[in-house]
């Protein structure tokens, strides 16, 4: 923060016409998916040559949230980590920022993964949980991490201090992720476990189709949050550097007054 | 990097292990206090597994594996504890021991430690669960490679939270989640070496050993930039 | 010639509050210099900022020779902070503890020795736990864990709170020798009296800021000789 005063002028607010058409657009294609989802894509069937009809039947409406959600949280982590990787280079205010702002958001779309996951697991795999599921286990440990990660970020320290300690434990949890998802499929592969019930086959042209879409609507609502979430973050650190200018007035004032009684 | 400066480093660590583990043997914190912890934790489980000899047989690696991960945050915690107990974490920085050394030193301490809670807690498995040891090469190198791991990744954690006022309940958070590979890999392995299921023990092991690696490496290099900053 | 340590308008935040205020100082190698202030105006921030231990938030400064900003590591290894707290171990004994820090500095077992033996820790004390000791006997056992360092810049905070006076006296025997001996000593104590005789420069620190004081402990020939704010 080279000039705070310069860009506090700027910036009086967290929202600016580009995240209020980012917003609109999130709302509206909202509406649409939620048409499209319900009224468009048939429930998910399909008869095997025995005559039993299977597949996830409603239960598939749940992937236009769960895959979205999914792959927005790992984007929201492996910005993190490239934020961290950039601050640790750079050791600017703007990386620390953005490693911060992406793994808020990536936490809460990484909790929304799994309870998603979690409700669409039991009408189709009739459990809540299978721990037989590498990306399942991956993306808990991966929340667990990053959750860790915000818990360091809450405790007050000094900014630098603050930013080369979270940045050091986003590294260190984005390269064990890889360990754990490495871990699990091995241990998953030695279990009784059963395989996951899912049986390759094509998707239908509705599905696929509403499934892009929903994910085009997620990545608007992602900038939209990170453009607020990082403004906000920006903001409390002009307040911050605010306070200690305050700060730093009064104790030079209270300095020249005991200078001159002394 | 030049040899002088590799034995000057060895040499440090060496130190600083010795006056950890002196400080150890002394207190008797460890003896006293972490190793009754451990041994209660197993007896515990066995009271939750409703003295299911067959079930506590079965699960024994599991327990065994988890007890020392709790043991291991008490020893962790401790090991910093030690350094800011009486401001001489500031006297290492200001000592001019490298930081690598430091880390080397600490993790060196901690591992020590862990491999001794592992024979108390082995011996405990065997007494009260039942089991019996099939393979006992894999056992000890099983045990040493995940001591290794559990305490380079410990260590890493314990700096990046030493000094904040909430480290006993933030170490958990942040280590847990961590050495969840450990448990995996070190659980496998002492099934196989039990003989209790059909693991591919020294599979594991390899996982283990790359987990010490990773960390030991990682460690070393990032604990300079969070000893920078007192 | 080089400055021992210089500031320049060396701001240092705790948290958000501003314990130095834009801090110049001057002092030069070999120099005896006492901060003076009541309490909470920046003495040990000052002390802890000249050892490396604090960042500049902004502002600049050079200890030895290294810059605060860069070279802090080569500062630390430089420097011996005697703050509020010892530095030792309780569970090692009083020679433990010294031997453990002069090893980390590459001292030998005889600067041990006689650093035990200039603190009067030598003997029975030195195979006692440190745990174990009077408050005094503790300070004494830190100063002797400083002392194997062979430091060229004395960071002292409050050397003489909660001494005997038999420590008092090795205290100042010690700020005499390191003096005698070519090395820098800065210390805020508020023992004004005992500190007279080394005839040191006196800087007030109020509220963040320092001041060169013509309120002088020492003679005025003294101060006149060491000069004002910007050293000679």
């Amino acid at each position: 923060m080279s000039s705070p005063a310069n860009r506090a002028a700027v910036l009086d607010s967290t929202s600016s016409r580009a995240t209020r058409v980012l917003g609109w657009l999130t709302l509206a294609g909202f509406a649409v998916l939620v048409a499209l989802a319900f009224a468009w894509v048939p429930e998910d069937t399909r008869i095997t040559e025995q005559g039993d009809v299977v597949g996830q039947f409603d239960a598939v409406r749940l992937m236009f949230v769960h895959v979205p959600s999914a792959i927005l949280a790992y984007t929201g982590f492996g910005l993190t980590f490239l934020a961290s990787v950039a601050y640790l280079r750079w050791r600017t205010d703007w990386w620390d920022i953005m490693a911060h702002s992406s793994a808020e958001i990536g936490v809460v779309f990484g909790v929304l993964t799994l309870v998603t996951g979690s409700i669409w697991g039991r009408p189709t795999w009739q459990t809540w949980w299978e721990w037989g599921d590498v990306r399942l286990v991956t993306t808990l440990v991966m929340v667990l991490v990053f959750i860790g990660y915000l818990a360091v970020r809450r405790i007050p320290a000094d900014s630098a201090v603050q930013a080369r300690r979270s940045a050091v434990i986003a590294l260190v949890g984005t390269a064990n992720i890889v360990i754990v998802n490495r871990s699990v499929d091995w241990w998953e592969n030695r279990t009784l476990h059963q395989q996951s019930t899912l049986i390759a086959r094509k998707i239908r042209d509705e599905t696929l189709f509403t499934l892009s879409f929903a994910l085009a609507v997620g990545m608007v609502l992602f900038a939209w949050l990170l453009l607020h979430r990082f403004r906000t973050a920006y903001l409390e650190r002009q307040v911050e550097e605010l306070e200690v200018q305050e700060a730093l007035v009064q104790r030079r004032a209270e300095a020249s007054l005991g200078g001159d009684r002394a | 990097m030049p040899p002088a400066m590799g034995a000057a480093l060895v040499r440090d660590a060496w130190l600083v292990a010795g006056k950890d583990l002196r400080i150890e043997m002394r207190s008797r914190v460890g003896l006293n206090q972490i190793a009754p912890f451990a041994v209660t934790v197993l007896v515990l489980f066995a009271f939750a597994l409703d003295t299911n000899q067959e079930a506590l047989r079965t699960y024994a690696p599991g327990l065994f594996w988890v007890t020392v991960l709790l043991a291991s945050l008490l020893a962790i915690g401790r090991s910093f504890a030690v350094d800011l107990a009486d401001g001489a974490a500031d006297r290492l920085l200001l000592s001019g021991i490298d930081p690598i050394a430091v880390f080397g030193g600490k993790a060196l301490a901690i591992a020590v430690q862990l491999v001794v809670l592992e024979v108390l807690l082995g011996a405990g498995v065997v007494l009260l669960f039942d089991v019996t040891v099939y393979r006992y090469g894999l056992l000890v190198c099983a045990g040493l490679a995940a001591a290794a791991g559990v305490a380079t990744a410990g260590t890493l954690y314990g700096a990046l939270v030493a000094g904040l006022g909430v480290r006993e309940t933030l170490l958990p958070v942040l280590l847990l989640p961590v050495v969840a590979p450990v448990l995996v890999g070190a659980t496998r392995a002492f099934q196989d070496a039990f003989g209790v299921a059909g693991a591919e023990g020294w599979a594991w092991l390899g996982l283990l050993a790359g987990f010490a690696a990773i960390y030991g490496v990682f460690g070393a290099l990032s604990y300079g930039a969070l000893l920078e900053e007192a | 010639m080089e400055s021992a340590v210089r500031l320049r308008a060396a701001v240092t935040l705790l948290g958000r509050f501003p314990a130095l205020a834009g801090v110049d100082l001057d002092i030069v190698p070999g120099e005896v210099v006492l901060l003076k202030g009541p309490n909470g105006a920046g003495k040990t921030t000052l002390l802890r900022l000249c050892a490396g231990l604090c960042p500049l938030a902004s502002g600049q400064g050079w200890v030895l020779g290294h810059d605060l900003g860069e070279e802090r590591r080569m500062v630390r290894r430089r420097v011996a902070l005697l703050g509020h707290r010892t530095g030792l171990y309780d569970d090692l004994t009083v020679a433990e503890n010294v031997g453990f820090w002069a090893r980390a500095a590459g001292a030998s077992h005889q600067d041990v020795d006689e650093a035990l033996e200039r603190l009067s820790l030598a003997g029975r004390l030195a195979d006692t736990r440190a745990g174990r000791l009077s408050a005094g006997q503790r300070r004494r056992a830190s100063i002797a864990s400083l002392v194997v360092r062979r430091p060229e810049l004395w960071l002292l905070d409050e050397p003489h709170a909660g001494l005997d006076q038999q420590s008092r006296d090795t205290v100042d025997a010690l700020v005499r020798g390191a003096a005698a001996a070519g090395a820098t000593v800065v210390l805020a104590t508020h023992e004004l009296e005992r500190i007279r005789v080394l005839e040191p420069r006196v800087v007030s620190v109020v509220s963040g800021m320092a001041h060169v004081d013509s309120d002088v402990v020492g003679s005025q020939g003294d101060a006149a000789r060491h000069g004002g704010r910007l050293g000679p």
